[in-house]
């Protein structure tokens, strides 16, 4: 029983990180149909931002702050400066453009940073609650409590400004139907640039929650990316909701696979995921079934 | 809404790739009039339209609201400029709702305004109202057309475009649509740009008529006057 609610615990506490980088992806994906594959790196890099800050004797909070803002301006730079003449090209080429951002970002994290592994600061304690004797494991620890409220909180911030807000009308719009927005006066342009600004930004916070756990070094967001796309492709890759669930099952089901069968397994518990959501939902399992209007 | 508008096409040529769709077409629609955009499948009716509101790029010629040229401008400058364009069939996003795809509508009016717009169409669209939390994608086809007309009417255009409004509608749902157009003109004045493939229907309301076969105009005449052309409705409207 104890083991069971510690691998829970700690599959959420992982899960939500998953979910975070999955929610950038779809915020990406529903406005431009672009997978962007430098999310990681892009999170990588502003997670030695902070540590440059906290470093040079900055405070945890400071650096969280600047890694978050420096994701945000990040994201619609590169929107912006590299991403944008691909649209309306064949989509091989975003994708080979957001490859080549990647190699590019972490080629420059190495020449910067050095590619040693750096440990990283968390702002709370990463041991876990006890109830007397019962130890509820890492996955109940401050720390995960703040990582868990921090994607929450972006979550619900995103909800928000999608439902009550003019400009989540309007991005809501141009990710449904780029035409009709113009027609209705959208300049759907500068709404790409402020998803991609806003994935930038949550990418950023997912960073800044894994780092501790993973140490920070140029290749060091590589494998939380593909588990994130996971989590954006088993929740349909269209919907923040579907990536949030999408992170959460993938969180809780490799804890599982890693505390009841083997800890070299997970990756390949993540990929069986992954084909099974293809072959009998291959629209993820929270893509809306109304056909899309190209 | 600022007033209607003319809006004047001169020697338009553009199109997709290689071959140009319209081959120098002027068109003038006078304001608080209807002007009917005839002709058969391919003659580049839509083609029209598209290039109006910015969509296909303007390779030749002068588009002119009242006297700001819109030619080569981005569609949504187009929309900003007082044009509003109610594409064939599929302006409706199924994925929000209705009161959602008509506040896609009231972007471009100041915030104030945007409440009691909202209510002036639900009171003149009762079946929008009935239906302002559902998802577009519930509607029916009539209820779309009504539903993108609505939109567009909420942005305050000073010239409406509108492409096959009566496609895939019932022929009552097409009586009440044109009847609407025609209201449209008759109490707000607005400027109605109207392609349609139903000639009877569209000349039954228009001001003027205008026959575009491959890419030119073969005829432009008042309403009445290219209804009453027996010759030319034969050969190329179809009734």
């Amino acid at each position: 029983m104890q083991e069971f609610v510690e691998f829970t615990l700690g599959g959420i506490s992982d899960g939500v990180i998953y979910a975070a980088i999955g929610l950038s992806l779809v915020l990406i994906w529903r406005g431009t149909r672009v997978l962007n594959y430098a999310q990681g790196g892009m999170a990588m890099f502003t997670s030695y931002i902070a540590l440059v800050i906290i470093d040079a004797g900055g405070s945890y909070w400071l650096g969280f702050v600047v890694a978050l803002a420096t994701g945000l301006v990040l994201g619609a730079v590169l929107e912006r400066a590299v991403v944008r003449p691909t649209i309306g090209k064949p989509p091989l080429n975003a994708v080979i453009v957001t490859i080549g951002l990647l190699i590019l970002i972490e080629g420059v994290a190495g020449i910067i940073f050095g590619s040693r592994n750096r440990s990283f600061p968390t702002p709370f304690s990463i041991v876990g609650a006890k109830i007397g004797t019962f130890d509820l494991g890492p996955g109940a620890s401050p720390s995960a409590f703040f990582a868990a409220g921090a994607v929450l909180a972006a979550a619900v911030l995103l909800a928000l400004l999608f439902r009550y807000t003019s400009v989540g009308l309007r991005m809501r719009a141009s990710a449904f139907s780029g035409t009709v927005a113009q027609l209705m006066g959208v300049r759907v342009g500068r709404i790409t640039t402020l998803g991609w600004a806003l994935a930038g930004l949550i990418g950023a916070l997912a960073g800044m929650l894994v780092t501790p756990q993973t140490f920070l070094y140029p290749n060091s967001m590589d494998s939380i990316f593909v588990l994130g796309f996971t989590a954006a492709v088993i929740g349909g890759l269209d919907s923040p909701v579907g990536a949030i669930v999408g992170g959460l099952i993938l969180g809780v089901l490799l804890n599982y696979v890693t505390g009841y069968v083997g800890s070299n397994l997970p990756e390949l518990a993540g990929l069986a995921l992954l084909i099974l959501v293809l072959m009998f939902r291959p629209s993820g399992l929270f893509a809306s079934t109304a056909t899309r209007q190209v | 809404m600022t007033g209607a508008a003319s809006l004047a096409v001169t020697g338009l040529v553009a199109g997709y790739g290689g071959v140009p769709v319209l081959d120098g077409v002027s068109i003038t629609a006078r304001p608080g009039t209807i002007t009917a955009v005839l002709g058969a499948n391919g003659a580049g009716k839509t083609t029209l339209l598209r290039t109006i509101s910015g969509f296909v790029r303007t390779r030749s010629g002068e588009i002119a609201l009242d006297d700001v040229s819109l030619a080569r401008l981005a569609p949504d400058r187009i929309a900003r400029a007082g044009v509003a364009h109610v594409p064939e069939g599929q302006g409706v996003i199924t994925e929000l709702t209705v009161e959602e795809n008509l506040r896609l509508g009231l972007l471009l009016r100041p915030r104030a305004d945007r409440g009691a717009a909202l209510e002036d169409a639900y009171r003149r669209f009762a079946i929008l109202g009935e239906r302002r939390r559902r998802l577009a994608a519930t509607l029916s086809g009539g209820e779309r057309q009504i539903l993108v007309i609505a939109r567009a009417l909420l942005s305050a255009p000073r010239v409406l475009l509108l492409d096959e409004p009566s496609l895939g509608l019932a022929p009552k749902i097409v009586a009440q649509v044109m009847d609407l157009v025609r209201q449209l003109r008759d109490d707000s004045g607005l400027t109605v740009v109207l392609v349609e493939q139903n000639a009877r229907s569209a000349l039954a309301i228009a001001d003027r008529g205008v026959v575009l076969n491959l890419g030119k105009i073969v005829a432009e005449a008042d309403a009445a006057e290219l209804a009453a052309d027996v010759g030319l409705r034969r050969h190329y409207l179809g009734f």
